[in-house]
């Protein structure tokens, strides 16, 4: 610890601001290019713009911009941020931080929907435009109700339920002292277990264990040794829970046509429990389109791979199929479907 | 695609213990004939290979072609605000070569043409100025060795082992030289009014990057920098110019640099409340954990760097870095933490840089469970993963240095894994 004081004393000596002349490098800064890009918000409201906005001009906004990566409520597609909800999850396992949940500013959001979205489009929505938007989000987190307009003149006046939950880095008073002990170098355990691998889990990435030129890691071995790995089915129909919540997320698109899970049934498209594994056009009761019943006849199975592949662009994996949707932009998101999808693995959910 | 991973992997298994059937027992085995290897007379040995200009821009062997950068996919929702991850395990020394070091952008590669770049100083300040990429040339400049790490390295690791590899555990870290300005004197440039107590560096990409730095920490020792490893910066990392903040959090060295603001409060922008705060067990979180904390990991042997020679001489290195200085000493330890040895530091030691460590050892072939655990320069050692659980929980993404295990079996062949 003493240690720790020397070093802060010496830091602050060498930081002690040293006065220089001016060296007349640069220009001074037009007022209007200042105002061209200062457009940061504080939480005190300095840096707002005039100007309002309403939870109703908002919803229109959000559902024409923001929802195909956020979801129409703000839950998120794929793994696109979700913005609304997660109340009271903060110390559970899986903590959801949105913004009604975690962040501690309404003026965070402000600033950040106006400097850095829509992803792709950056700054290219009005003052107003940004106000009604961040009034959406404050509805769809229960902060105001429908009627509500945001305005420069009511913002500061907003404040979130988890504001009080931050406090500054504590970690030089309370770790460090504990992790400045004496530490031990001979003789300093009974025994040693393993008590979790990596390797059960299989979600390294192609190379991670492999170079090209032939120096390797997978091994053989996979006698394990771990209660919670063990749990773990093998192979294939091992589930990554983390994908498959986030599967769940993204099968909202399925659900108009497809059902899961306990007492599914057909609608215009098949129910679709156990359908990873199981093969193509074999749901009972079903009308498949021909495309689907002579590819069933060829001997295509639902693999995660053949999933992947159709639920990238269906109809050019097979042409003539009866499924409307357009496929997947994002690999991630199908692959986080055809998790969910696992999670449904007998016939009758 | 894991099926098909595992066939590569099982294909490429056999490929290797065939290659390296050579070096297997080499350490008491002589050669059983001539090395064709020697015998032979190689084609480079004979005929004329490319003159000069024929790479303008060096490139690496083609036999190196497996030294790469790689991306984790189901980490993001899209790889244009992603991240991917240094090859630690592939590298000695204590500096990353340009085109290894990871990249992380929240709105894609700017592509930013210095000649229309500017650099604006504004707020609290007696004259706000702007600066071209000639200007910046003008100041007096400054060279350091820092490593950059990101607060999320290692950051999946929390709730147990997962990743396979040092490069996805530990790889979203590099160590570069950087030539630049030191921030204090554009700052001094433009006056700093006294009640200016915070700085806000913000980012000329799509996602106009900011974060609030205390005017302590910009007048210390950051450097708004122009040159990585003796060249110009790459666009991946911030070209023409991003701000240097040594021994912090990466999120904070603020790349395509164009905007410094100078107030009197912190902004509390997203990357500094949504992001990079610290969730703890009972729901509060912890705002403003800048420092970077002292960590090291094993780079070889490790899960992507297997022991191919069989027993005998084997050489375990790893690197070890600290935010607050440096690392006068590491231990290793083989036998999962029972017994540890002090490694043997090699290369130039600077304050918040990557250090270089080594420990020889002669390997009976019995499986060995590896551990490295650093000390810096003010008394700090390395945790256990569990001990950092023990105050954190483990829902706080951020700032995991906890100490690494890596299973090596009897094959040589390496896994992540935890011990008690």
């Amino acid at each position: 610890m003493l240690k720790y004081l020397e070093a802060a004393i010496l830091t602050c000596l060498v930081a002690a601001p040293v006065i220089a002349e001016p060296l007349g490098i640069g220009r001074p800064a037009l007022p209007e290019e200042v105002a061209a890009w200062d457009i940061d918000v504080r939480p005190d409201g300095l840096g707002l713009p005039e100007g309002s906005g309403s939870v109703e001009d908002g919803e229109v906004l959000f559902t024409d911009q923001c929802s195909s990566c956020h979801g129409v409520f703000g839950e998120g597609t794929g793994r696109w941020p979700v913005l609304a909800g997660g109340f009271d999850s903060l110390e559970s396992d899986r903590p959801v931080k949105t913004i009604g949940s975690y962040w501690p500013y309404l003026s965070t959001v402000f600033d950040y929907v106006h400097r850095a979205m829509p992803f792709g489009n950056a700054q290219s929505l009005s003052d107003d435009e940004v106000y009604a938007i961040t009034a959406y989000l404050l509805y769809l987190n229960d902060q105001v109700d429908e009627e509500f307009t945001l305005s420069s003149d009511n913002f500061t006046e907003i404040s979130f339920p988890n504001e009080d939950s931050f406090f500054p880095d504590d970690r030089l008073t309370e770790e460090a002292p504990l992790f400045s002990e004496t530490f031990c170098m001979e003789a300093c355990k009974d025994d040693v277990k393993i008590t979790m691998r990596a390797r059960v889990l299989d979600v390294t990435p192609d190379g991670g264990g492999v170079t090209e030129d032939g120096v390797v890691v997978a091994s053989a071995d996979t006698t394990d040794k771990t209660s919670e790995a063990a749990e773990i089915e093998p192979a294939d129909m091992a589930i990554d829970a983390d994908l498959a919540a986030a599967g769940e997320n993204a099968f909202r698109q399925c659900k108009s046509c497809h059902q899961i899970g306990e007492g599914a049934k057909n609608r215009s498209g098949p129910q679709l429990n156990g359908v990873v594994g199981r093969a193509a056009g074999g749901v009972e009761g079903f009308r498949y389109s021909n495309a689907m019943q002579d590819a069933a006849e060829d001997g295509l199975i639902w693999s995660p791979e053949t999933l992947a592949e159709f639920l990238e662009e269906p109809k050019s994996f097979l042409k003539g199929t009866k499924m409307s949707f357009r496929g997947f932009k994002d690999e991630a998101d199908a692959a986080a479907v055809i998790e969910y999808l696992k999670t449904f693995s007998s016939p009758e959910g | 695609m894991s099926e098909s991973t595992k066939t590569t992997r099982r294909g490429v298994l056999k490929g290797a213990f065939a290659a390296g059937g050579a070096f297997l027992g080499a350490g008491a085995a002589r050669a059983t004939g001539a090395d064709p290897a020697i015998m032979e007379l190689q084609p480079w040995s004979q005929a004329l290979g490319d003159g000069v200009d024929a790479s303008p821009y060096g490139m690496p062997s083609p036999h190196e072609s497996h030294v790469i950068r790689r991306n984790v996919e189901w980490l993001t929702a899209d790889p244009i605000s992603s991240v991917n991850f240094t090859p630690l395990h592939e590298l000695d020394g204590i500096i990353t070569p340009n085109g290894l070091c990871f990249e992380r952008h929240h709105a894609g590669v700017a592509e930013v043409d210095p000649a229309t770049h500017r650099l604006m100083i504004n707020g609290l300040v007696d004259t706000p100025l702007v600066f071209t990429m000639q200007d910046l040339m003008r100041f007096p400049r400054e060279n350091r060795v820092y490593f950059l790490e990101c607060a999320a390295n290692s950051g999946m690791e929390w709730r147990g082992s997962q990743l396979n590899g040092c490069q996805f555990t530990h790889g979203m870290i590099h160590n570069v030289m950087y030539t630049g300005v030191p921030l204090r004197l554009i700052l001094e440039e433009a006056g700093v009014k006294t009640n200016g107590k915070w700085i806000m560096p913000e980012g000329a990409d799509a996602s106009a990057m900011t974060r609030s730095i205390p005017i302590e920490k910009a007048l210390d020792d950051c450097l708004v920098a122009f040159k990585m490893n003796g060249e110009s910066l790459r666009p991946e990392q911030g070209y023409p110019v991003r701000l240097v903040v040594p021994g912090w959090e990466g999120n904070m060295w603020v790349k395509w640099l164009r905007r410094i603001e100078v107030g009197d409060q912190p902004w509390h922008h997203r990357e500094e409340t949504s992001k990079y705060t610290d969730l703890l067990e009972n729901g509060t979180a912890r705002r403003f954990t800048w420092e970077m904390d002292a960590k090291s990991v094993i780079t070889s042997p490790s899960p992507q760097a297997p022991i191919t020679h069989g027993t005998g001489p084997t050489v375990l290195t790893g690197v070890a870095w600290s935010g607050r200085g440096s690392i006068p000493r590491v231990d290793v330890t083989i036998d999962g933490g029972n017994n540890w040895h002090q490694a043997r530091m090699s290369g130039p030691s600077f304050e918040k840089s990557m250090h270089r460590f080594y420990y020889e050892f002669d390997w009976d072939g019995s499986p060995l469970l590896l551990q490295s655990r650093a000390h810096d320069s003010t008394g700090y050692v390395q945790p256990t993963k569990d001990a950092l659980r023990a105050i954190r929980g483990e829902n706080s993404i951020y700032h995991n240095n906890g100490i690494q295990t890596w299973l090596v079996n009897e094959k040589g062949v390496a896994e992540n894994v935890e011990i008690s």
